[in-house]
């Protein structure tokens, strides 16, 4: 069953003319997901690749009975593709492009309150439904099917624990990375939701870094919620105070942020945090033989 | 991206908000001649990319017109040391001179955003000229927050109770309102992810002024604002991180010996904490980004081979987007004038492996390759050690 794709899931790609959109939209047709179009403004009626192109998402969606759109659209217009895809009745965005402002994210986010769209990202690396559908940019040949759910704010270190459980026999139900942003669309704790409701999902993975609270409050939310075994790796240990670690939003700010707070959250609501990056797997198995 | 404090005054002055008189100078000369122009009690503000400057000496009064050329030589002569700064400091280069008010009342402004609610968040408190966070700890009842609805703004309604709380009255009750709006347009029309007013004064002749300013742009709206670029005081940032910030790269300066490159902010934030479990210092973070060229590639090599303190490399790549043939095309051009004489470990996975292995292979390049995370962190923290016991 997995959560929020499958391979029925009909997915457009906006921006599926650039370079990275064709490429991504190659990529996942080859995996196997049903990429039914591609929407780039002023490019409409022609085809490129096999991939039908709409001037509009209302259009794309109209003629293909889209439901889902991955989004490649660089980031000064990314937003705007966004709420374009809401508009047009999108039910799952996923948006990969890095770099949108913050003050059109804040727009968008207040925006999305009253939209049924559910929005993945932005500065992420999409998801993957094992064996079925990615709507992403990450390598399907590292995932494997199976029943862990993995939710992560990270992109490459998501490849690096996935591997680790693919390489230790623990496949995927589906894996979710949420995006490295100060504002992203579903956070921790709606994912998690899903993988508390999906029958296939036995156990979770969470990959958290430094800035913010997210980890705190998903740590939390897994106390009181959750009975499926958890377990978590948290990047930035290690990482120096008022430095911005690559993603906008990994940032220790006024002694918040740190990764040390919430792996103590994390453990204290009963979560097993891998103490390295290379033992993901190894708290994984611990976290299920547990329970 | 930051901005020194006489800049965010001038955006704030643009927008009628009031600042003290002033004006920045680059030499212990023209700050004796700015002394002379205001004729009166003066204070003398080091201009660094940092706070805390006070405490640390980076901010002088000045009463008479002989200690002006003394006092500002000595600012410029120093490497401004604060709590902000680590051990190294900043150089001054540019003083911001005013003059002095007589303060009433010290309050506090800000506007950033507020993660949990994904909204900007107003901060006002009646604890004017400490450190926010302080004031949190000490007095949490005295710090108030107005979270903004984007699709509404700050409206009258909205500011009029912080003002009543901050204890202005009348005359300055209106003010204060305006200004709160006035500061969010700013916000908004600036792209600042810091807009901060520690302290904002009521003087004694009953204007609201704003005392000390602080403006931090967010990086991701800078295409918005092409005059930015003018703006960056080089002296401030490491030699390195403006190499890096040319070639746009994630790219900060730890001080240790072992030189990174990884591709992405997680897996490079990861490898830097897995370095240090295994007792090794990492000189640097660099995430080399997902589409990068041979030729970013290159630039971000030669960068970590530049760092004099650097003396051993690992490169760590999980290739998705970013093709490990691409990797090795850049470590070779990077090391083509001059082969390092230093350890160096290249973990790759992913995209285009046996390429990327084969080239470097047969590069000549004394490097070790491997295919897995912790067998490349053993191998550079046991090559490191040898370095040392021969040494």
């Amino acid at each position: 069953m997995a959560i929020l794709i499958d391979k029925n899931s009909k997915i457009i790609v906006q921006g599926i003319t650039g370079k990275s959109g064709l490429l991504h939209a190659r990529q996942c047709r080859a995996y196997g997901s049903n990429i039914v179009g591609g929407v780039t403004p002023g490019r409409g009626g022609s085809s490129i690749e096999g991939f039908p192109v709409f001037d509009s998402v209302t259009e794309a969606v109209l003629h293909t009975k889209a439901t889902v759109s991955m989004i490649l659209v660089p980031a000064p217009w990314a937003a705007d593709a966004i709420l374009e895809a809401a508009e047009a009745g999108i039910e799952l965005a996923v948006c990969i492009t890095e770099g949108i402002p913050v003050r059109d994210m804040v727009m968008t986010k207040r925006y999305l309150c009253h939209s049924k769209m559910r929005l993945i990202g932005p500065n992420c690396p999409g998801l993957i439904t094992p064996g079925e559908c990615e709507v992403g940019i990450m390598p399907g040949s590292i995932h494997k099917k199976g029943n862990i759910g993995v939710v992560s704010r990270s992109g490459t270190l998501t490849y690096e624990a996935v591997k680790q459980l693919t390489d230790a026999g623990l496949g995927q139900s589906t894996c979710v990375g949420i995006g490295g942003d100060p504002i992203v669309g579903m956070d921790f704790i709606e994912v998690l939701k899903l993988f508390a409701g999906d029958v296939d999902t036995k156990g979770i993975f969470i990959i958290g870094e430094i800035g913010g609270d997210a980890e705190e409050s998903a740590a939390r939310w897994v106390k009181e919620n959750l009975k499926k075994p958890v377990a978590a790796f948290i990047a930035g240990r290690t990482a120096p105070a008022g430095k911005r670690m690559g993603h906008a939003g990994a940032i220790i700010t006024g002694g918040k942020g740190l990764a040390t707070d919430k792996i103590r959250s994390l453990e204290e609501c009963g979560v097993v945090v891998a103490q390295s990056p290379v033992k993901i797997a190894e708290a994984m198995r611990e976290a299920l033989n547990k329970n | 991206m930051n901005i020194h404090e006489y800049q965010a005054k001038e955006i704030l002055k643009a927008y009628g908000v009031n600042v003290p008189r002033g004006c920045m100078v680059k030499s212990a000369r023209q700050a004796g001649k700015a002394y002379q122009y205001f004729g009166c009690d003066c204070v003398f503000k080091a201009q660094v990319y940092a706070g805390g400057r006070g405490k640390a000496g980076g901010i002088r009064i000045v009463r008479d017109e002989a200690q002006a050329c003394d006092i500002a030589k000595d600012l410029f002569k120093k490497r401004l040391v604060t709590a902000q700064t680590g051990a190294h400091g900043l150089p001054v280069k540019r003083l911001l001179i005013e003059e002095i008010v007589e303060v009433e009342k010290e309050l506090y402004l800000s506007l950033t955003l507020d993660r949990r609610t994904s909204r900007y968040c107003l901060i006002a408190s009646s604890e004017g000229g400490m450190d926010i966070e302080d004031v949190a700890r000490k007095f949490p009842d005295k710090i108030h927050k107005l979270f903004i609805d984007p699709f509404l703004g700050v409206k009258a309604y909205h500011a009029r109770p912080l003002c009543v709380l901050l204890g202005l009255k009348n005359k300055l009750l209106d003010e204060g309102i305006k200004l709160i709006q006035t500061l969010y347009k700013i916000l908004l029309e600036k792209d600042c992810s810091l807009l901060e007013i520690n302290p904002l004064v009521v003087t004694k002749d009953g204007r609201l002024l704003a005392m000390d300013c602080k403006i931090n742009f967010d990086d991701n709206a800078l295409f918005r604002h092409p005059e930015y670029e003018k703006m960056i005081d080089f002296s401030q940032l490491d030699a390195l991180e403006i190499e890096a910030r040319k070639f746009d790269l994630a790219y900060i300066k730890l001080g240790g010996h072992i030189g990174c490159m990884v591709n992405g902010a997680g897996l490079a934030m990861a490898t830097l904490d897995i370095l240090k479990e295994y007792g090794t210092e990492p000189a640097n973070f660099l995430d080399v980004g997902g589409g990068a060229s041979r030729e970013k590639v290159a630039a971000a090599f030669r960068i970590i081979l530049s760092d004099k303190k650097v003396r051993g490399i690992f490169v760590n790549i999980f290739g998705g987007i970013m093709r490990c043939d691409i990797i090795a095309h850049g470590i070779i051009d990077a090391t083509k004038e001059k082969a390092p004489h230093i350890p160096i470990v290249v973990r790759m996975d992913g995209s285009n492996l046996e390429e990327g292995i084969r080239l470097l292979a047969q590069s000549g390049l004394n490097i070790e390759i491997v295919d897995n995370l912790k067998s490349g962190v053993q191998k550079i923290a046991q090559m490191m050690k040898k370095k040392k016991t021969a040494a």
